[in-house]
């Protein structure tokens, strides 16, 4: 039997698979047209980034093109990038840009910049006080829940979905989501706040203690 | 703390950034308010239960095609016209 001890053992021991090569060597590798190093980065983030551009459009149409346009723009440019931040940031900065323009192409109600002023505090004050299951997201089947989840976060703004899902869902700190957004601190705080308040408010109709619908 | 202190703290609160002092007044309120406990308690798992079923999404084989020939058409683009750029 092989023990941990017995150098040459260690010696003859398969090495595993090289480590992935880090980030900021790809993106050097990228910027000197390596387009396998590019493609790397793509595979890193691609599911990510659709997930963002699928929430901020609402359209599956819209998020796959605003996809492919967030990585054309980012290997286009990639000159510009320098490091300051993630890279990840960097290419979340524009997606949202290019989610945008489709909402803005379509001309929904709601497409508008992430500038705009928002409402008043009241439209997150909450409305319905209920109790929920302990476990309220079990009486729904994983598509049913999925789809009351993207209803619920498709009815808010874009300006508090944006910030929601970049904080909550792709976990990024309230600083690179500011940086992100181009948003203060206290803005991205506020606006998350105000987000989890009405999507709290529109799933306690689904998930409230004895409501069995 | 005021139930309406206690509704504008509670991100801050689930994020721990929050002061000590006001850590423990959000604690000692929700303690003997029902209505701010409920509402606490569904924010939290609001966030619970999208973080439990919103995974990233997975993108077809279509469409990784479709970019990745978009971005090769790119690159040959822009390595044609660098190479131009030389020339002149």
């Amino acid at each position: 039997m092989a023990t941990f001890d017995n150098p040459t053992q260690t010696q003859t021991v398969p090495r595993t698979s090289p480590p992935p090569p880090d980030e900021a060597q790809l993106v050097e590798q990228a910027k000197q047209g390596n387009l396998d190093a590019f493609t790397t980065l793509v595979n890193r983030y691609d599911r990510k980034i659709l997930r963002l551009t699928q929430h901020i459009t609402g359209n599956r149409a819209d998020a796959e093109d605003a996809l492919q346009e967030t990585f054309l723009k980012a290997f286009s440019h990639l000159k510009q990038f320098q490091g300051d931040s993630r890279f990840y940031t960097w290419l979340v900065r524009i997606a949202v840009n290019e989610s945008l323009m489709k909402l803005r192409k379509r001309k929904t109600a709601n497409a508008v910049s992430l500038d705009e002023p928002v409402e008043t505090e009241d439209d997150s004050l909450p409305r319905e006080i209920a109790a929920w299951d302990p476990s309220p997201e079990e009486r729904y089947a994983q598509q049913e829940l999925r789809e009351i989840l993207d209803r619920a976060v498709q009815s808010l703004p874009p300006i508090f979905r944006t910030v929601f899902v970049l904080r909550d869902l792709d976990q990024l700190s309230t600083e690179e989501t500011a940086e992100a957004l181009n948003l203060s601190v206290s803005a991205v705080k506020s606006r998350l706040l105000r987000a989890r308040l009405q999507l709290r408010e529109k799933l306690s109709k689904y998930f409230k203690r004895g409501n069995h619908s | 703390m005021s139930c309406r202190k206690l509704l504008s703290e509670i991100s801050n609160y689930l994020d721990g950034e929050i002061d000590p002092a006001a850590r423990r007044e959000l604690e000692e309120h929700i303690a003997k308010c029902p209505n701010c406990w409920v509402v606490f308690d569904t924010t939290r798992r609001t966030i619970q239960i999208y973080q439990g079923c919103c995974e990233p999404y997975p993108v077809s084989e279509a469409l990784q095609t479709r970019l990745r020939d978009a971005l090769k058409k790119l690159c040959e683009k822009t390595q044609t016209e660098e190479s131009q750029t030389k020339k002149s």
